[in-house]
C-alpha cells in the first residue's frame, strides 16, 4: 500500500505499470484467446448480423466499431491474471515493489490500447468499403478512448476470481460480455427496441460507447453526449476500485 | 529469540508474526532477526509455515498479527518500500516462458526501476556466471528445469538486491545446477547479500547457513548456528562401529554405562550416548574380552538432519 504521497514512488509506479504494459503487448496480444475472443468473435457477429439483410451502412459501420471494441478492449483482463496464475508466474509478479493497482493499471493499458488500435480497422473498412461517413471525429475518437478505457476496465475486473485457468474466467466474462451486447444498441439502435431493453441499456457501458459512435456518425445520440462521458468515466471508476479490492482480496488464492 | 542484534544490525526483523486460514494457525507468535551480511537458513517439515513465512515478509500475503521489518521498513505499511529491497526465488514460481531468456532478465529489472545501463551489463554479467550467456536469445520454455531455475536466480539478482530469498532452490535440481547456485549464492553473499534460505536440504543449510531456524507447526523450535545447535542435541552423539565377523550382543552393548539406544543396520552398530569418548573405550575393552575384532570404531556429532528430526518430533528420545 502506498501510505502517503510521495511523487517519487508514484513515478515508479506509473513506470511500474508501462513495464507490465509491455510484458501483456509481449506476451498476451497473439494468444488465442485474445485473437478468437477479441477478433474473430466479433467479425462473426458482424457476418451473422449483415448477410442477408438490407441494413443501410450508417446503421452498420458504428455498431461494427462499437463491437469491435467491446470485445477487443475486454480481452485482455481475463486473460492476464488467470494465466499468470497458471503459469505460476504471478507470486513473483506480487512481490516485486509494484502494488497491485499499478500492475491492474498495466493490465486496463493493454486492453485500452489493443482496443483502440483494433477498433480503427472497421473505420478504416468502413470509409473504404461503404458509404458511412464521420461527421464528428473528436466525437469518434474520444468515444472510442473512452469507451476502450471503460471496457478495459470491465476485462480487468472479469480477472478477479481466483481462477488458475483462463478458460473459466473466459466464460464468465462471455457470460457478462454477450447479453450486454444485444442490449447496448449495437445491433438496433436503443430507441427501436422493446421497452424492457430501454430500461437494461442504461446499465450497460457499451450503450454509452454505442451512442457517441453513432453521434459520431451522424445519429443522433439516445443519451445526450455529456451523459455518455460522464457514465463512462463512472463505470472506469467503480470497476477500476472493485477490481484493485478483489484482487488484493484474492492475490494469494490459488498460489 | 533476539540474538541480541541491534536494529541497525538487522535487515529482517520478525515480531510475533502470525498467519490464520479460517481455523488453521499456519504461522504462529513467530519472531526473529536476521543480520545483515548472513546467510539464513529456515528448516521444516511440509506444512510447518515456510513459505507462508516468507510470502508474508516479500508482501505476498498479509499476516494476520505481528509486525515484520525488511531494511527498517514495515511490511504493511509500506509494502513497496520494504519490497524494493528484497528480490524472490519462490518455491512454485516459473519465468516467463514465453518471452527470451535475456528479456525474462530485463523485465524483471526494468519492475525494479533498474536503469538501463546498469541492467545490461549485470544482466550479461549474470548470464556468463551462471552458464546461460549462450542460451540468452532461447526462449525459457526451451530450458530444463535446472536452467529455468538459473535463470530465475539470475532474475532476482539482476534487481540489484540487499535481501534474497531463495524457496526451495535447489530442490530437484541436477548435482551441477545445485551446485552453481550454492556457490554464486555462497559468492554474493560474501560481497554482502543477505540471504533467506528456506530447504529441505539439510547438508546444504549445515554447509552454506550462517545460522538456522527450525520452524515446526507453525512456531520456531530452535534458532542458533549449524554447531550451536548441533552440540544442543547431545542425545543424538553417537558411536560407530563395525566389527569383523560376529558382533557381540545387543544386550552386551545395551547395558554399557551411558548408551541411550542401540541401532543396527547391514552390520553397522550405532550406540547413541551423551558421552561418545567413554562408550568407544568401553566397547573397545567389551570387544577385547570377547575375543571379537572391531573393523572400525568412530565417535560422531549429529547431523543437522539429526538436530532437525529431534525439534519436528520425530527425533525419538527429545
Amino acid at each position: 500500500m502506498i501510505s502517503s504521497f510521495d511523487p517519487a514512488i508514484w513515478r515508479r509506479q506509473a513506470h511500474g505499470s508501462l513495464v507490465i504494459l509491455k510484458k501483456n503487448v509481449l506476451l498476451y496480444y497473439l494468444k488465442p484467446p485474445v485473437l478468437i475472443f477479441g477478433v474473430v468473435f466479433p467479425v462473426f457477429f458482424f457476418l451473422a448480423f449483415k448477410m442477408g439483410r438490407n441494413v443501410p451502412p450508417g446503421g452498420v459501420v458504428p455498431g461494427m466499431v462499437a463491437m469491435a471494441l467491446w470485445f477487443t478492449a475486454s480481452a485482455i483482463g481475463p486473460l492476464v491474471t488467470p494465466w499468470e496464475r497458471g503459469a505460476k508466474t504471478w507470486e513473483r509478479l506480487i512481490s516485486t515493489p509494484v502494488s497491485i493497482r499499478s500492475i491492474l493499471t498495466g493490465d486496463v493499458l493493454s486492453g485500452f490500447v489493443f482496443g483502440s488500435a483494433v477498433s480503427v480497422i472497421p473505420v478504416i473498412l468502413g470509409l473504404l468499403l461503404t458509404t458511412a461517413h464521420i461527421v464528428n471525429l473528436p466525437l469518434l475518437a474520444f468515444g472510442i478512448l473512452g469507451g476502450a478505457l471503460t471496457f478495459a476496465s470491465l476485462g480487468v475486473l472479469l480477472s478477479s476470481p481466483p481462477a488458475s485457468s483462463p478458460s473459466n474466467i473466459m466464460l464468465l466474462s462471455n457470460l457478462v460480455r454477450l447479453p450486454l451486447l444485444f442490449v447496448s444498441g449495437i445491433f438496433v439502435p436503443i430507441e427501436q427496441m422493446p421497452a424492457w431493453a430501454g430500461w437494461v441499456a442504461p446499465l450497460s457501458p457499451l450503450s454509452y460507447a454505442s451512442a457517441l459512435i453513432r453521434a459520431a456518425y451522424g445519429s443522433a445520440p439516445y443519451f445526450p453526449v455529456w451523459l455518455c462521458f460522464l457514465m463512462l468515466f463512472l463505470f472506469t471508476t467503480v470497476m477500476f476500485a472493485a477490481s484493485c479490492r478483489f484482487h488484493r482480496m484474492y492475490r494469494a488464492k490459488g498460489l | 529469540m533476539s540474538n541480541g542484534m541491534t536494529e541497525k544490525e538487522s535487515v529482517i526483523r520478525v515480531d510475533g508474526l502470525s498467519r490464520r486460514f479460517g481455523d488453521l494457525t499456519a504461522v504462529d507468535d513467530i519472531s526473529f532477526q536476521v543480520g545483515r551480511g548472513e546467510i539464513f537458513g529456515f528448516l521444516g517439515p511440509n506444512g510447518a509455515g515456510k513459505t507462508t513465512t516468507v510470502r508474508m515478509l516479500t508482501g505476498v500475503i498479509e499476516p494476520t498479527s505481528g509486525s515484520a521489518t525488511i531494511q527498517g521498513h514495515d511490511i504493511r505499511k509500506e509494502s513497496i518500500l520494504s519490497r524494493e529491497h528484497i528480490a524472490v526465488v519462490p518455491e512454485q514460481a516459473n519465468v516467463y516462458l514465453d518471452l527470451s531468456v535475456w528479456r525474462n532478465l530485463m523485465l524483471m529489472a526494468e519492475l525494479y526501476g533498474v536503469p538501463r545501463d546498469r541492467r545490461v551489463s549485470s544482466g550479461e554479467r549474470l548470464l556468463e556466471a551462471l552458464g546461460l550467456l549462450n542460451r540468452k536469445d532461447s526462449k525459457a520454455r526451451e530450458l530444463s528445469k535446472g536452467l529455468k531455475q538459473r535463470l530465475m536466480l539470475c532474475a532476482a539478482l539482476v534487481t540489484e538486491p540487499e535481501v534474497l530469498f531463495l524457496d526451495e532452490p535447489t530442490s530437484g535440481l541436477d548435482v551441477q545446477s545445485a551446485r552453481l547456485i550454492r556457490k554464486i549464492v555462497t559468492e554474493l553473499n560474501a560481497d554482502g547479500l543477505t540471504v533467506f534460505l528456506t530447504t529441505h536440504n539439510m547438508v546444504e543449510a549445515g554447509d552454506i547457513c550462517s545460522r538456522v531456524a527450525i520452524i515446526n507447526k507453525g512456531r520456531i523450535a530452535a534458532i542458533d548456528t549449524p554447531g550451536k545447535l548441533r552440540s544442543m542435541v547431545r542425545q543424538r552423539r553417537y558411536v560407530e562401529a563395525q566389527f569383523k565377523g560376529q558382533s557381540p550382543p545387543h544386550e552386551k552393548l545395551e547395558s554399557l554405562p551411558g548408551v541411550i539406544r542401540l541401532e543396527s543396520s547391514q552390520g553397522v552398530l550405532r550406540l547413541y550416548t551423551e558421552a561418545p569418548g567413554s562408550v568407544a573405550t568401553l566397547l573397545a575393552v567389551l570387544s577385547d574380552s570377547l575375543g571379537l575384532e572391531l573393523e572400525q570404531l568412530n565417535t560422531r556429532e549429529p547431523s543437522l538432519e539429526d538436530v532437525f528430526l529431534y525439534y519436528t518430533g520425530d527425533g525419538g528420545s527429545r
